[in-house]
């Protein structure tokens, strides 16, 4: 599996880390991550970089992670680059939207890097 | 006036076995997956303990109150170790952000648990309060549920406030 670059969107600061610490652990090869405390600074990152793969909470503080798929559609560079919700929302209608909006899945916390593999290998693969 | 549950046409939210035994399930949940850690089940603290740490999640929708999680300075810095999977000494804002974190995380897993006995849940973002000179009064007039547990023989405690 190539090196990939990948964007971790939540505002916990802790819980980017426990995504990223999964994500290694998972085998997941990366060369480089970014951060962003929300949807707003997830954007801006997005029209900044060339990224293979974006991790996103939704429930969020300024823009939320609805908000912030719906308006990745609009920004070129972030065509074809998977997105993954991790949240805490469990229930099926924000995830319903999420994937409307085309979020590729989703992960609920808790979670295992099994979880993450299950769910971002396909995609990097694919 | 009527309540929710009657202009629902449920005859009560509440389920048969209580709201405890959902709330110790996705208590351990989280503490079995994100921290690999087995808590030991426990009676609140008797006489109550004053908490370093309170984190606080709300509820709104068809379960309208609060869930607090409570522990003391030392469990803090332990539970944030094991969530960074790195050893942490001071008392900054990543303990407090870990402990927001952990009562955001057991709301949303309780939140799971309780799709079908409610129709609808959201969840606010989490609340820290750290220091131990202070006192939580819960202005609710519902019901009130404590369970606690031994982490690393350290009480840590969960309140669920339910609105009427």
């Amino acid at each position: 599996m190539k090196k990939i670059k990948v964007l971790i969107v939540d505002d916990s600061s802790v819980m980017r880390k426990m995504v990223e610490r999964s994500l290694r652990q998972a085998g997941v090869n990366i060369s480089e991550v970014f951060e962003a405390n929300n949807g707003m600074e997830a954007l801006s990152l997005v029209r900044q970089n060339a990224l293979d793969l974006v991790l996103s909470d939704i429930n969020m503080p300024v823009m939320d992670g609805l908000e912030f798929i719906r308006q990745l559609q609009a920004v070129d560079s972030a065509r074809g680059v998977p997105v993954v919700m991790i949240t805490t929302e469990g229930s099926a209608s924000p995830m319903g939207e999420a994937l409307l909006f085309g979020a590729r899945g989703y992960i609920t916390k808790p979670f295992t890097p099994d979880q993450i593999k299950e769910q971002v290998f396909p995609l990097l693969e694919g | 006036m009527k309540t929710l549950t009657q202009r629902k046409g449920h005859k009560s939210l509440r389920p048969e076995a209580g709201w405890a035994p959902l709330l110790q399930n996705s208590i351990v949940d989280v503490f079995d997956i994100m921290l690999a850690s087995r808590l030991q089940p426990a009676d609140p603290p008797d006489p109550p303990l004053a908490a370093d740490f309170t984190s606080m999640v709300g509820l709104a929708g068809d379960l309208c109150g609060v869930i607090s999680f409570h522990c003391r300075a030392s469990s803090a810095v332990s539970i944030t170790s094991k969530m960074l999977g790195m050893e942490v000494q001071t008392f900054d804002e990543t303990v407090r952000d870990a402990i927001g974190e952990i009562c955001n995380v057991v709301a949303g897993n309780f939140k799971a648990k309780v799709t079908g006995i409610v129709n609808e849940c959201m969840l606010s973002v989490p609340s820290v309060i750290c220091g131990s000179d202070y006192k939580l009064y819960s202005i609710v007039d519902g019901e009130r549920v404590e369970v606690a547990f031994l982490f690393e023989g350290e009480p840590i405690w969960v309140t669920l406030d339910l609105n009427n």
